[in-house]
This record gives structure tokens, C-alpha cells and sequence, in this order.
């Protein structure tokens, strides 16, 4: 099938091959460019939102459209573009890190990407169809089982559908990372990229879920009557907050977690030193995960728990600090002495230790009960998760994609425009977000549409935008360095970086069966290993054979269609009962397709040794 | 491995459905799924506890539920478990036909659950008016014991797929793992019931 | 795939499976009497401060013969299964707890 598509060439052949492709390497790069897509729309949101709070009783946005933006900029930047963007990542690098032709489940990989995209476009129609979501982005009820028009039925239909896409790409990633190691590549060699994804992906199977039940909950009571969270029918607000939130709290660390790991991996990398601490690094992440378990309820402090659930909660989350610092010394005692290649990736690594520390610090504030009494819903809260999740997440795409775009691409982002996006960015950051804890402090509550003069709030959220509009003029700037390195710089080789890990001994971009023998691995850091031993690739544990590859397919891309469709349908079914078609044809073909799948053989094919051979030659392989 | 050392194996293996890497992958696959839906269910196990005292002062537990229906399919549903055991204790013994006979009873089985459990709704809507929109107990109650039903229904329409496809050419490894993993599905739904029955049905007894 | 397996490799596999069986049919005789004792205990009223533990770990003790029996938890190569079917019951624990207790007050 993917050699038949491959013979044709031409922009629809492209597009075929994309809608249908089943290549960890492609779905990354869906993954990307529309988690970037996401991220944009979001940064946008952001914008309109700070232009709101530029001065006092301001009127650039109205009351409600300003709900909708809150909403939906927490909303898509959380599901819609970090987590797609760290998939990009993972698919990108995981199975070449563990040594794999390809991830375990490639046709369900495909699927967890269409249902996202699908569930992510049905989310952001809602702006053109009589409005967006506007009871933020936690939907407490009851603010959103009273919200009028459709908007809040679009963010339970579109979160769950993407949700789904989710739960299946953690399970794809832990049976990858469990069984599709290279030989002698032991889980106490795995990379640290590597072993966050697992955790991570270990957290999406058990946090997920009870988002799924949370917004099956909330679309029975908005679409179909049920009382849930009906007071009046004895039904209980409270039942909403512990189901969001105990995925919630995991969600941040799923969020979290993996870019960790990647800046151990750049750590590492540039300061040319094997990572410090390796394994109290892979204990401090099994232990992050473990505990990011038991603290969902500090989210709710000011719900009246009572002191004994709050001290609780209040412990076990003062608790995560200490695994993360053992991470923060880790990467400092790793850089120590080390010498020291200050690239784009590593400026943005090196910025975000005193930045996710300031968010650590607050975290830790916030976590003390009492005190939060003060602080809960003020800007001091929207300034701590800010710090962690740009500081964080954000800081961490921009230093992963910098050092894996070579690997994806085959060319290095120009280092020059690389540090020329970081400065405005980080400067923008600290303007935008320090000044918001005390504007919190002052008592500026968060998701207030406007503040009123003469309270000393003006300076301060004057600043704050300005800050905004610098982080704004750094993303562009790293717009245009994507476009410059794809017309101007030149390619690179397969490890232009001097690197550690396996993805470094295969050429850039790499060949679609990733390796044409799979590498005997010897240590940690496997191919430094080699490298000390004088070697220039790795040794492989195979003669060079036929390598087994899976088919590429169309049906998770109509599967997830279907969803989409039947998503308007429940959607519009409170209106006219007519909408309910939608839903029988859209299940029909999301079902139909299933059948198709579960009935018809599909074994995959053979790439045949003479054609690696010939590839060899060329000087892919290896 | 080619293609038709999968579909036509000379010699079957001790595990069928773990003799290919596909088939290694979907047993581990299927079971971290599992490991998920154990949070689902208990999601809503947590929100039908906390919601069945919402009962609006009509049609409590105590006063709607009958222990005898509830035992007939408590009695199919594990029943058509051991069945299904039957049938995977054949396929370990290459035994192709009797395996299919013994998933076409735990079919018959499960479609005796199902219809006790169609029968049972009917009869609180039309003899009670208990629906999923009389009380926030209503709604608690369809959604959780309606949720595992889905699951029967959707398991029932996987096995019979299965039983179909499969009946002319017999056990491979390609199909072995989907049998294997489908046999779990079907597990882990009797698994759900023993918690319903207790859960819902005797504690709500018992008040 | 390998040569064929000799004649007496095969027997003793099948004789293994035979006992596997046989403490299957076991663990199914024991789940039959663990649902008729709640029943019964429902049925004829027990009125007993227990009575809700004991359904609660009759059902617990039923559901690990489900699934180590039935499902072969208790063979090799399930460590991966266990560790996460554990971590889910974990999760699972937790969130009954919750609603158990912290929803009303």
C-alpha cells in the first residue's frame, strides 16, 4: 500500500500520504505543525485578553467575548497545543531513542493523532457558531451546566473526543517502552527522555479516565437531562471538581514530565558530561508521577474539605518538592564542570531552572492551606502556574525543538535567530508573570473582565502587557527562523550535535524503517560508548535482513471523523431532534470502520535487504 | 516471520497468542487499558456512592431492587466467564472448533445477561417511573450499571466478529491475540459485575 | 517457525493445561459459593455490624480469583499487567475514599 502511494508523486499524492501515514517520524510531524497551529491561536487569545487588562475599565473586549477568550485560551494552550507538541516530540524521538523501527501500536498511533486534530477543529468551530466555551477552563459547575447556547456543550464533545486520542497515545507509548527495546537497551539505560515519556504516559492511563467520566457526567446533564449536578435533584456541584481535578493534577505533570526529561538530554549533551545522578533522576520522575496522585485537592483549599483533607492534601504536595529539587541540583551538578556549548537549546535549558524555580517556590506558598485562603483565584495563582507552565513546558518545546529539529528536519534552526527569539521571549516572560503575583497579593481576583482605576492595580497590569506583546515579538521571531533554516541553512549530518543517544547514530531525517540493523546497546548513553571505544556507529545485534513494516490505512482518519461528525449531531440534538441522524452517521462510520479494521487482514510488508543494501550505499542505514 | 508462518503456522506454539511481537504487543496493550478503565469504573462506582442517597424521599435503593433477577444474571455473567475460559484452555490445546463452540455459549450467555438487564430498566421506567431524570440517584444508577452494559454489548458484538471471521480458516497467530485479548475484555466485564452486585444491589439492600 | 515438537513435549503440555483447568473449574466453584453467602447473607437478613465489610471482601477475594485464575495474572510474564492494574486499583482507592467522604459534609 505505502509503495504504491509512494510511486505517485504531486501535492494530492503528499496529502494522501500524510492523511494515511502510520510512520512515527510523519505523525510527529502532523503532530507539530498542528499542535503549532494551536499554539498560535492560543498566543493570539492570550494577547486579546492582556490588550483587555492594558488599562483600567478598558473596553476593547466585551464581558462575554471575554469569558470565551479565558476559556478558551487555557483550553486550547493546556489540550490543544502542549500536549500535541510534546507528542510531536516523543513520536519523534522515543522509539529512536529505545532503538525501534517503529512504535508498537503505528495504526492506533495514527488514530490518538486524528481523534486530537478532530476533537481540537470541533472545539474551535464553536467561535463561528454562536460562541465559545465561557465558564473557564476547569467548567466548575454550576456555571456551566446553567451556561446558555452551545458553547459549553462544544468543550465537553471536543475535550472528549481528543481525550480519547490521548488515553490511546499513552497506551501506544508504554507497550513501545516496554517491548520494543533494542537488545541489552535495559530500563536503567533508557535515556531520560525515554523514561519520562513512560511515567507520563503511565499518568495519562490513570488520569484520563476520569475526565472521560467527568465530561460524560456533564454532557448527560447539558444534553440529556440527568442530574448530576442538578442541586435541586439531589445531584452535587462538588462531584465535578474532584473529577476534573484528579485528572487535573496528574495533567500537569503529564504536562511537565517529558520536557524534564529532554532537558536532562540537553544537559547532558552540551555540557559533555554523562547526565549527574542518573538514577536518583529516574527516582525523582517515578516519584513525581506516584505523587502527583495524592495532591489533586489543593486546587480545592477554599471548597470547605475541612482541616483534615486540606492538611493532608497540603503535606503530600509540599512532598513534590523535594523529588523536584533533587532534579534541580541534578541538572546543576550535571552542567558543573562540564564544558559548556552554549546553543540556542541549552540558553533556553539554562533560563529555565531560575524560572521553574520561582514557580516551585510559589507552588510550595500555595500549597500551604492556610495561606491560600488568601491567595485562591487571584492573580497570584494565575502567576505561579504561568511561571511553571511557561517557564516549564514552553521553555522546554523551544529547547526540545531546537535540539531535535535537525533529527525531524535534517537541519539545524539558525542559531543566530535562535538567541535573537529567546531574549525577547524571556525578558517578556518575567515582565508578563512576576508583577501578576502582586498584583494577586494587592487583590486583583483572576478572570475579572475589568479593574477599576485608582486601586493601584494600572502599573502593574500595564506592565504585565507589555511583557506579553515582548513574548509575542519572540514566537515571531522564531517563525521566521523556521522558514529562514527551511529555504537558507544547509543540511547536517546525522549527529551534528556530538550527541549521546541512539537517535544521533542514524542520519537526519532518518530512513522510514529508522534502523537497518538494530543496535546492540552497551551502557547508558550508548552511542558515547562507542564513540569512547573508538567506533564510529553502533555495533549492530542482527545481520542485515528483511524488516518487517506496517501498512499505512485511512480508517482512524474516518474513524475520527465520525466522531467529529457525531459530535454535532449530540451537540445539536437538544434543539431538533433531526441533529440525531448526524449522530447515527457519524457512530455508523466510526463503528463501520472499526468493523473494517477488526475484519480485514492487514500483516504489513517486507522491506527487502537488497533495497537496504542500496539505501546503505547511498549512506542512509546504519 | 513471514506472512505465512502467521497465517498458516506449520507447528503451533505453546502461546499462540504471544508467538508474534504484534501478538506481545496487543496483551500488554490490552492489559494497561484495563488498568485505565479500573479508574473509569471507579469514577463512577465514587459518584454513584456519593449520589444514592439523592433519591428525591421516592424509589430508594431498599424499596426498587429484587435480589432474584439480580442473582439470575449474576449467575449467567460468571457462568459465561468460566465458558470463556473453556474456550481459551482450547485454543492453548489447538483445538479450533471446540473453542468456538464454547464462545458461541458465552455469546448465548451474555445475551441472557443483557436481556435481564433491558428487562430490568423497562421495568423501573414503566412500573416505577425511576428514569435517569427523576433523581440525581436516577441518573447515578443508569449511568453506572447502563456504562457496564455497554461494555456487555460492545464485548458480545466483538466476540460474534470474531466467531465469524474466523470460522472457516481457523486458529493463526494473527488471530489468536485478538481471541486472547477479547476473552480478557469479556473477563474484566464480570470482574465490574461482581462490584455492581455487590456495590449497588446488596449494600443497597442491606441500606 | 521451529521444528516440530516431539510427541511427549506435547502430552505434557496438554497435561499442564488439564491441571490449569482443573484449578480454574476450582476457583470457579469458589466464586459460585462466595456470590451465594453474600446473597444469602442479603436475603435472610443478617443483621450484623459486619455485614457490609464482609460483602465488600467477598467481592475483593472473588475478583482476585477473576483475576489471577481466570485471567492468569498468576503466570509468568505479567509483571507489566500487574504493576499497572495495580496502580489503577491504587487510583481507584483513592477516588472511592474521596467520594465516599468528601463530597457531603
Amino acid at each position: 500500500m505505502s509503495t504504491a502511494a509512494a510511486q505517485k508523486s504531486g501535492f494530492l499524492a503528499t496529502i494522501w500520504d500524510y492523511l494515511t501515514t502510520v510512520d512515527h517520524k510523519k505523525i510527529a510531524q502532523l503532530y507539530l505543525y498542528t499542535g503549532g497551529f494551536f499554539f498560535l491561536v492560543g498566543g493570539v487569545e492570550a494577547m486579546l485578553i492582556r490588550i483587555q487588562l492594558m488599562k483600567p475599565d478598558n473596553d476593547f473586549l466585551s464581558a462575554g467575548l471575554y469569558n470565551e477568550m479565558i476559556t478558551m485560551h487555557g483550553t486550547t494552550m493546556i489540550f490543544l497545543a502542549a500536549m500535541p507538541l510534546i507528542f510531536a516530540l516523543m513520536n519523534a524521538v522515543v522509539p529512536l531513542q529505545i532503538g525501534a523501527r517503529d512504535v508498537a501500536f503505528p495504526f492506533l498511533n495514527s488514530l490518538g493523532f486524528w481523534l486530537f486534530f478532530f476533537g481540537g477543529v470541533l472545539l474551535n468551530v464553536s467561535w463561528f457558531t454562536g460562541g465559545a466555551p465561557d465558564a473557564g477552563w476547569t467548567n466548575y459547575a454550576p456555571l456551566s451546566t446553567t451556561s446558555p447556547g452551545h458553547g459549553v456543550d462544544y468543550y465537553v464533545m471536543g475535550l472528549q473526543i481528543s481525550g480519547a486520542g490521548t488515553l490511546i497515545a499513552g497506551i501506544n507509548f508504554l507497550v513501545t517502552i516496554v517491548n520494543m527495546r533494542a537488545p541489552g537497551m535495559t530500563y536503567m539505560r533508557m535515556p531520560l527522555f525515554t523514561w519520562s515519556t513512560f511515567v507520563t504516559s503511565a499518568l495519562i492511563l490513570f488520569a484520563f479516565p476520569a475526565l472521560t467520566v467527568g465530561l460524560f457526567l456533564m454532557m448527560f446533564d447539558r444534553m440529556f437531562g440527568s442530574a448530576f449536578f442538578d442541586v435541586a435533584l439531589g445531584g452535587n456541584v462538588i462531584i465535578w471538581e474532584h473529577l476534573f481535578w484528579i485528572f487535573g493534577h496528574p495533567e500537569v505533570y503529564i504536562l511537565i514530565l517529558p520536557l524534564f526529561g529532554a532537558f536532562s538530554d540537553i544537559f547532558s549533551t552540551f555540557s559533555k558530561k554523562r547526565l549527574f545522578g542518573y538514577s536518583a533522576m529516574v527516582f525523582a520522575t517515578v516519584l513525581i508521577g506516584f505523587l502527583g496522585f495524592m495532591v489533586w485537592a489543593h486546587h480545592m483549599f477554599t471548597v470547605g474539605m475541612g482541616p483534615i483533607a486540606n492538611s493532608i492534601f497540603a503535606v503530600a504536595t509540599m512532598a513534590i518538592a523535594v523529588p523536584t529539587g533533587i532534579k534541580i541540583f541534578n541538572w546543576l551538578f550535571t552542567m558543573w564542570g562540564g564544558q559548556i556549548r552554549m546553543t540556542a537549546a541549552m540558553l533556553w535549558s539554562v533560563a529555565f531552572i531560575p524560572s521553574f524555580t520561582i514557580g516551585g517556590m510559589t507552588g510550595v506558598m500555595l500549597a500551604a492551606a492556610a495561606a491560600d485562603y488568601q491567595y485562591h483565584d487571584t492573580y497570584f495563582v494565575v502567576g505561579h502556574f504561568h511561571y511553571v507552565i511557561v517557564g516549564g513546558v514552553a521553555f522546554g518545546l523551544f529547547a526540545g525543538l531546537h535540539y531535535w529539529w535537525p533529527k525531524m528536519f535534517g537541519k539545524i534552526l539558525n542559531e543566530k535567530l535562535g538567541k535573537l527569539a529567546f531574549w525577547p521571549f524571556f525578558i517578556g516572560f518575567h515582565l508578563t508573570f512576576f508583577i501578576q503575583h502582586f498584583l494577586g497579593l494587592m487583590g486583583m481576583p483572576r478572570r475579572y473582565w475589568v479593574f477599576l482605576d485608582g486601586q493601584g492595580l494600572n502599573t502593574g497590569n500595564l506592565i504585565s502587557t507589555i511583557g506579553a506583546f515582548l513574548m509575542a515579538i519572540g514566537t515571531i521571531i522564531f517563525l521566521i527562523n523556521i522558514v529562514y533554516t527551511a529555504f537558507k541553512e544547509p543540511k547536517v549530518g546525522g549527529d551534528p550535535w556530538n550527541g549521546r543517544t541512539l537517535e544521533w547514530a542514524i542520519p537526519s531525517p532518518p530512513p522510514h524503517y529508522n534502523f537497518a540493523q538494530t543496535p546492540l546497546v552497551r551502557g547508558l548513553d550508548p552511542l558515547w560508548v562507542e564513540k569512547m571505544d573508538g567506533k564510529k556507529g553502533m555495533t549492530p545485534s542482527e545481520p542485515l535482513g528483511d524488516i518487517h513494516m506496517p501498512n499505512g490505512s485511512i480508517l482512524p482518519f474516518m474513524m475520527s471523523l465520525g466522531m467529529f461528525i457525531a459530535g454535532f449531531g449530540f451537540i445539536y440534538q437538544i434543539d431538533s431532534s433531526s441533529w440525531l441522524i448526524a449522530v447515527f452517521i457519524g457512530m455508523g462510520i466510526t463503528l463501520g470502520s472499526m468493523l473494517t479494521r477488526s475484519l480485514k487482514d492487514d500483516l504489513g510488508h517486507h522491506i527487502h535487504k537488497e533495497e537496504l543494501e542500496r539505501d546503505i550505499k547511498k549512506g542512509a542505514g546504519k | 516471520m513471514s506472512h505465512d508462518d502467521v497465517l498458516n503456522p506449520k507447528q503451533m506454539p505453546h502461546d499462540p497468542e504471544k508467538a508474534t511481537l504484534e501478538g506481545k504487543n496487543k496483551f500488554l496493550g490490552f492489559w494497561f487499558f484495563l488498568g485505565g478503565e479500573t479508574v473509569l469504573f471507579a469514577s463512577l462506582f465514587g459518584t454513584y456512592l456519593a449520589l444514592n442517597g439523592s433519591t428525591q424521599g421516592e424509589n430508594t435503593p431498599e424499596h426498587l431492587f429484587g435480589l432474584e433477577l439480580v442473582f439470575i444474571m449474576t449467575m449467567l455473567l460468571l457462568t459465561s466467564s468460566l465458558t470463556s475460559v473453556y474456550a481459551m484452555y482450547h485454543m492453548k490445546n489447538h483445538n479450533f472448533q471446540k473453542m468456538q463452540l464454547w464462545l458461541v455459549i458465552t455469546v448465548l450467555l451474555g445475551l441472557g445477561f443483557l436481556g435481564c438487564e433491558i428487562y430490568e430498566f423497562m421495568h423501573y421506567i414503566h412500573e416505577y417511573e425511576f428514569t435517569f431524570r427523576s433523581s440525581a440517584f436516577g441518573s447515578a444508577f443508569y449511568t453506572l450499571v447502563g456504562f457496564h452494559g455497554g461494555h456487555v454489548l460492545f464485548g458480545l458484538s466483538w466476540i460474534t466478529a470474531l466467531i465469524i471471521r474466523n470460522q472457516k480458516r481457523g486458529l493463526n497467530l494473527y488471530n489468536a491475540p485478538k481471541y486472547y485479548i477479547a476473552s480478557l475484555y469479556w473477563h474484566f466485564i464480570d470482574v465490574v459485575w461482581v462490584f455492581i452486585f455487590t456495590v449497588v444491589y446488596l449494600m443497597g439492600k442491606v441500606g | 517457525m521451529s521444528n516440530a515438537k516431539p510427541a511427549h513435549q506435547h502430552e505434557y503440555e496438554r497435561k499442564q493445561h488439564r491441571e490449569e483447568m482443573k484449578h480454574q473449574v476450582i476457583s470457579f466453584v469458589m466464586m459460585i459459593i462466595f456470590t451465594f453467602v453474600a446473597f444469602g447473607m442479603v436475603m435472610f437478613e443478617v443483621n450484623s455490624f459486619f455485614i457490609i465489610p464482609t460483602l465488600i471482601l467477598l467481592a475483593v477475594v472473588q475478583v482476585a480469583f477473576q483475576l489471577y485464575y481466570f485471567m492468569h495474572m498468576k503466570n509468568k510474564g505479567h509483571d507489566m499487567p500487574a504493576l499497572m492494574m495495580y496502580g489503577g486499583a491504587a487510583v481507584a482507592l483513592l477516588t472511592i475514599i474521596t467520594f465516599t467522604t468528601l463530597i457531603w459534609w
